[in-house]
């Protein structure tokens, strides 16, 4: 069986690359595309651990049709920063001590730039609920969510 | 808090080395890596808990199209289980080669029985159901009551108790004094049983790895692990290769927590990729990083405490009935080492019990055993206080262990920081809150022995006059933020010129695992040892170039001066001037310190928990969380408030909600993340730490190891918490919603007996 | 190696044609959040995979001019979340759909995947039941519609022919003094399958509840439509006696079994107690409309 040919844009980006119709977005990213920041932690949407956002909105990469991406947008922790200049939240969980091991760390980005993209002044109670999606098993969350929240804060003064 | 805060580098929140590649996406893991010519392992595992293998044929599968390579358990060396036992730390070999792949016996659902490599996965994956196992299905046993029944199915028919085969694989105890005695002494003695379910570490990172065998035989590891000493050695000794012909290389870890002190792949992948002359990716799913792994031990222990009505403990018998899974080695010694430890009891008796049962093999999970022992022993001490009418801080105060205490598994403790945790629990903001309808407050404290043992380092300066610090334990905590403090401030120089790496076993000189708390104690050992070294040489350069004695000359804030205008009036020459003259002053600045380090003080930590009980349906919800710990010296402070914070969510998760469920057929039945409930973000509040330094005196810093304790008081805070919130006490874990609503409609409380 | 074939028509036509030529080795692509994961997992191996997010009646969402809406099938919880007015209409079936997973997964998933999945314990599912939504398929013999508590048929199935695909969501328009609410038991404050579910959607007319309509979920191989426990709460005033007989009902109604996630006796009490809690949040939200 042929693999499929998909056409699609990340991080900004025009990009092409071949799969199988039942790899997901997920294999693609860490296979063909070399894109190896969004993790695998479970393969079935409960870790958020490959989070990426299709066309502005959150989603698990894993839970998606490679194929799927074909004429939409697709961006990842790759394209966070900008060149060398880190996203205030990428600069805020360094200074804060928001990760350990790090695997976690890109699904939690992502979802956290998701949130204030949506909500630049979340309640404590709202940034956990909509991290409740990135498990964390190093760091009990407390820094994780004083970073968001201080990043909020941050870019809402500016 | 009574942190040093006088320091430049160490105790200050600096940014870790490895932290820019983390949140950039851009750091190694294990499962990141590819090689060129790269192709994919799988393992067949036995679907049955406990069946005889009388034949395995793989020749269906090595006629599929793709597929490389197969292994079996002929291609791993044996260690024969009369030769007796062959050591690696504290693993025993002969399990060790029986676990990465089943010999004689498949022991549980998710042993490896075989494996293959192939083009893709998918390949790899069709290939394992092509292989034909003859099993012979015996009866099987998971829970410890139903493996020491007189007619359990025995796995190791070997192994015998009370001259019996059996499957109790051990037992020790730690005595003191005379419990008879001491008993008749008590006033009040409380007397129950508690029983756990195995839990997992949770790490996020599956295990993987990535191993290339050029034909001459020398392999390249890359794999996820808290050693790489470990892997090579393992893999050496399970595939006959030579250590010396073995680069392990540490990938970023995932989360380890304990899991990754052992190897489950590697001597797959290693003999894979020697047959098929191509380097093997393996990388396990999440299913069977649930099945396959190590859990800890579920467990059923018996707490027993008597003391005077004037509050003082005068007996204590603890017995800790550990689950070890397939192979002999659950943590008893934790478990019965660690749970009395922090009290003064002159009449002890703490014994342990390793059970082997038809699950994975245990792997060690954060302090093994200890939070364990200390869940059902710190229950019981509530029990105590309340019929004795004391502050449970108070009753703890009164028996705490201090310097000049015995312990029961042999110390006398020199100078430790207990009192101090429980005198700052107890004046803490936390303790004095109010509490509302439904609410309850818990306390509980717990000790872990920690760690010293074997650490490599290098520290070398470079050409331009910055440090690079060569370290020989992977990093699961932050130790390369600590290591380049301490360098830093020992130097003289800003943090940001001091570069931290991990060395592989080809690289760095033999280093023991992560694991124990002893990576920033043992590595800050050698490190200082040879920053102290360097100082040396750099006053020597110096006091060639003044032409004075070297003892003239001191080292201080990055450049060499002389000690007084007496010794000459010189400018200082700073460490990148020295740099630049080292070719013609002697040639390179650098030394490398190898020792098995000693002086690891135990740890101690006291916590307090407050709880909100939705009495309707059973939901208890932790509120609010104080950990209080005795850490030596902060080094980083975020990155040892971090080890508190997560092990304090590991706690609640083993209390609330996580456990090994098994289906009648004896499977794992949640082996996934949605049925495996570790906590979500919104399940936790914010989780306060409180450092008290009490230093250690045997390291140059200060340091004690910190991040076993934070787990080990947990559970029984929480049960303490919900008592104090419900009036019900909890003798069995996790206290899940459908088990607290049970406890709430009993209709009397669970007797003693 | 592997036999899949991904299409993804514009039209509903198109789409029905495939599903139907390609029988019982063909599934429906929404937001993938369940389809995915039984694939990867071996439970499920489809021939064909038919993505019907490029057919505009599946993922839009509509309000006509009485007040009534019609949500596609496909359209996601954040969709449906983003939209101006549904959540204010009907915050039960709102907060039922971004119950389903986390945030990740609410940016894909459906009511009508969840619905088609076939889940007992499915989160939107009690509170469409309740809101007395029409489902709209179609098929090869054309168009036809259900009660939305009629499309479950057991764990894993549904009453859909061969071939039918559902289309959308009809909610009816409501009158003056309505509202819902869903509650969900789970052991953790997010991520969980429903150990119970609870939808309920009421109309109160001077304090009194003229209308009622119940969905319970989790506790039976479908999500039930509770009648008893409406209509004890019908004529009522929200009494703490009527509040007993429709959680009693709802006890009564549970036909649950033991499993990882539930046994039969907790979950039993439980939804008598969700049906309190929930219908107290409906009566507030519905007469705070007023």
């Amino acid at each position: 069986m042929a693999k499929v040919h998909v056409t699609t844009t990340i991080n900004g980006e025009p990009m092409e690359f071949l799969c199988e119709p039942n790899d997901t977005m997920l294999d693609a990213l860490r296979g063909p595309l070399a894109l190896t920041g969004s993790k695998e932690g479970c393969a079935s949407g409960d870790c958020g651990a490959c989070s990426i956002t299709l066309d502005d909105r959150l989603v698990c990469s894993c839970l998606m049709l490679a194929v799927e991406s074909e004429g939409h947008e697709i961006r990842t922790i790759e394209g966070m920063a900008q060149g060398d200049k880190l996203h205030p939240l990428q600069q805020k969980f360094l200074e804060m001590a928001a990760l350990q091991c790090g695997i976690c760390t890109s699904g939690m980005l992502m979802a956290s730039d998701a949130l204030l993209k949506r909500s630049p002044d979340p309640t404590e109670e709202e940034v956990r609920f909509w991290l409740a999606g990135n498990l964390c098993r190093c760091t009990g969350y407390d820094k994780i969510v004083r970073a968001v929240m201080d990043t909020a804060a941050e870019m809402r003064a500016q | 808090m009574n942190l040093v805060t006088n320091n430049k580098w160490i105790g200050q929140r600096t940014i870790r080395p490895d932290g820019m590649d983390k949140v950039t996406g851009r750091a190694q893991f294990a499962a990141d890596t590819t090689m060129p010519g790269m192709i994919w392992g799988k393992v067949l595992r036995s679907p049955h808990p406990h069946a005889r293998i009388k034949s395995i044929d793989t020749s269906k599968a090595e006629k599929l199209p793709g597929v490389k390579a197969v292994v079996t358990s002929k291609d791993i060396v044996d260690f024969t289980i009369e030769k007796g036992a062959v050591m690696l730390g504290i693993q025993d070999m002969r399990w060790m080669c029986r676990n990465v792949m089943a010999r004689e016996k498949a022991l549980f659902p998710g042993h490896p029985v075989a494996a293959v490599a192939a083009t893709t996965e998918a390949i790899a994956a069709e290939a394992c159901k092509l292989i034909e196992v003859d099993y012979e299905v015996l009866p099987w046993s998971i829970e410890i009551d139903d493996a020491i029944k007189p007619d359990a199915a025995i796995l190791h028919e070997f192994n015998k108790f009370d001259g019996k085969p059996s499957n109790i694989a051990g037992r020790l105890e730690h005595k003191k004094g005379d419990i008879a005695e001491g008993f008749k002494k008590a006033d009040i003695v409380i007397e129950r049983t508690f029983t756990t379910r195995p839990v997992h570490q949770g790490y996020i990172e599956p295990h993987a790895c990535l191993i290339s065998v050029a034909p001459d035989g020398k392999t390249t590891i890359w794999s996820s692990s808290q050693g790489q000493f470990m892997v090579r050695a393992m893999t050496s000794m399970l595939t006959g290769i030579p250590q010396s012909d073995i680069r392990a290389i540490p990938a970023e870890i995932g989360g380890g927590f304990g899991g990754k002190t052992i190897v489950y792949l590697e001597p797959l992948a290693t003999i894979l990729a020697k047959k098929s002359g191509r380097p093997v990716k393996m990388v396990m799913t999440r299913e069977e990083v649930m099945r396959a792994t190590g859990p800890t031990s579920g467990s059923k222990s018996t707490v027993k405490i008597g003391a005077t009505k004037d509050g003082k403990i005068v007996a204590a018998h603890g017995t800790f009935y550990l689950q070890a899974g397939a192979f002999p080695g659950s943590p008893i010694r934790g478990a019965a080492g660690c749970s009395f430890t922090p009290y003064d009891v002159p009449n002890l008796l703490s014994e342990g019990y390793d059970v082997c049962s038809n699950r994975s093999k245990v792997a060690a999970y954060r302090a093994p055993g200890a939070p364990i022992g200390a869940y059902a022993v710190e229950c019981v001490l509530d029990e105590v206080a309340e019929a004795l009418k004391m502050d449970p801080l108070d009753f703890r105060l009164k028996n705490a262990a201090k310097e000049g205490t015995k312990a029961a598994h042999g110390p006398t403790f020199p100078r430790i920081g207990y009192i101090e945790t429980l005198e700052a629990a107890k004046n803490s903001e936390h303790y004095k809150a109010p509490l509302g309808k439904l609410q309850g407050r818990g306390v509980a404290s717990g000790f872990w022995f920690n760690a010293g043992g074997e650490s490599s380092a290098q520290v070398n300066i470079t050409e331009d006059g910055n440090v690079v610090v060569t370290t020989g334990h992977p990093d699961i905590g932050g130790s390369r933020a600590g290591i380049a403090n301490i360098c830093a401030e020992l130097l003289g120089i800003d943090y940001s010129r001091v570069s931290v790496i991990i060395g592989d076993t080809q690289t760095v000189g033999f280093s023991n695992l992560t694991g124990g708390s002893r990576v920033l104690f043992a590595s800050s050992m050698v490190v200082t040892q040879s920053t102290d070294k360097i100082i040396q040489t750099l006053r020597e350069r110096a006091a060639k170039i003044w032409e004075i004695d070297p003892e003239a000359v001191k080292w201080e804030q990055g450049a060499a001066h002389p000690v007084s205008p007496n010794a000459g009036q010189f400018e200082p020459l700073t460490l990148k001037e020295l740099a630049e003259k080292a070719p013609a002053m002697g040639g390179p600045i650098g030394a490398g310190v190898q020792l098995n380090t000693t002086g690891a003080d135990g740890g101690f930590g006291t916590h307090v928990c407050d709880v909100e009980v939705d009495v309707d349906l059973g939901i208890a919800r932790v509120i609010r969380y104080t950990a209080v710990q005795d850490v030596g010296r902060a080094i980083h402070p975020g990155y040892v408030e971090g080890q508190l914070q997560g092990g304090v969510a590991q706690g609640i998760g083993w209390a609330l909600n996580e456990e090994y469920i098994y289906t009648r057929e004896g499977k794992v039945d949640n082996p996934g993340f949605l049925d495996y409930r570790m906590p979500v973000c919104s399940d936790l509040p914010m989780l306060d730490c409180i450092m008290v330094e009490v230093p250690n005196p045997k390291h140059p810093q200060g340091v004690k190891g910190v991040g076993e304790v934070p787990l080990v008081p947990v559970m029984a805070a929480v049960a303490n918490a919900i008592y104090n919130a419900l009036g019900k006490r909890f003798y069995a874990l996790p206290m899940s919603p459908p088990k607290v609503l049970e406890v709430l409609e009993a209709p009397t409380q669970q007797a003693a007996e | 190696m592997t036999e899949l074939r991904y299409l993804a028509p514009g039209t509903l036509d198109e789409a029905v044609g495939a599903f139907a030529k390609a029988g019982s080795a063909a599934r429906i692509l929404a937001g993938g959040t369940d389809l995915l994961v039984q694939m990867r997992s071996g439970v499920l191996k489809p021939g064909v995979i038919v993505d019907i997010k490029k057919i505009p009646e599946m993922t839009t969402i509509e309000q006509a001019a009485d007040g009534g809406f019609r949500i596609g099938a496909a359209v996601s919880g954040m969709a449906l979340h983003d939209h101006k007015t549904f959540g204010k209409v009907w915050p039960g079936v709102l907060e039922a759909v971004n119950l389903i997973g986390s945030k990740q997964v609410q940016g894909r998933a459906s009511a009508g995947g969840n619905l088609c999945n076939g889940s007992p314990a499915g989160d939107s599912v009690p509170a469409m039941v309740a809101a007395g939504a029409i489902v709209t398929v179609q098929g090869p013999n054309g168009r036809r519609e259900l009660k939305v508590e009629d499309v479950p048929a057991g764990p894993g199935r549904t009453n859909l022919k061969p071939g039918e695909i559902l289309v959308s969501f009809a909610l009816p328009p409501r009158p003056a003094g309505s509202s819902d609410a869903y509650l969900r038991m789970i052991p953790r404050t997010e991520m969980d399958i429903a150990v119970v579910g609870v939808g309920v959607s009421l109309t109160i007319k001077d304090g009194t509840v003229t209308a009622a309509r119940v969905g319970l979920g989790a506790v039976a191989p479908t999500v039930l439509l509770v009648e008893d426990a409406a209509k004890a709460l019908i004529g009522s005033k929200l009494d703490d006696a009527a509040l007993a007989k429709a959680a009693a009902a709802c006890s009564a109604a549970c036909r649950p079994i033991d499993d990882k996630r539930g046994t039969i006796a907790y979950r039993t009490k439980v939804a008598g107690v969700l049906l309190k809690r929930t219908a107290a949040i409906a009566a507030k939200r519905a007469t705070q409309k007023n």
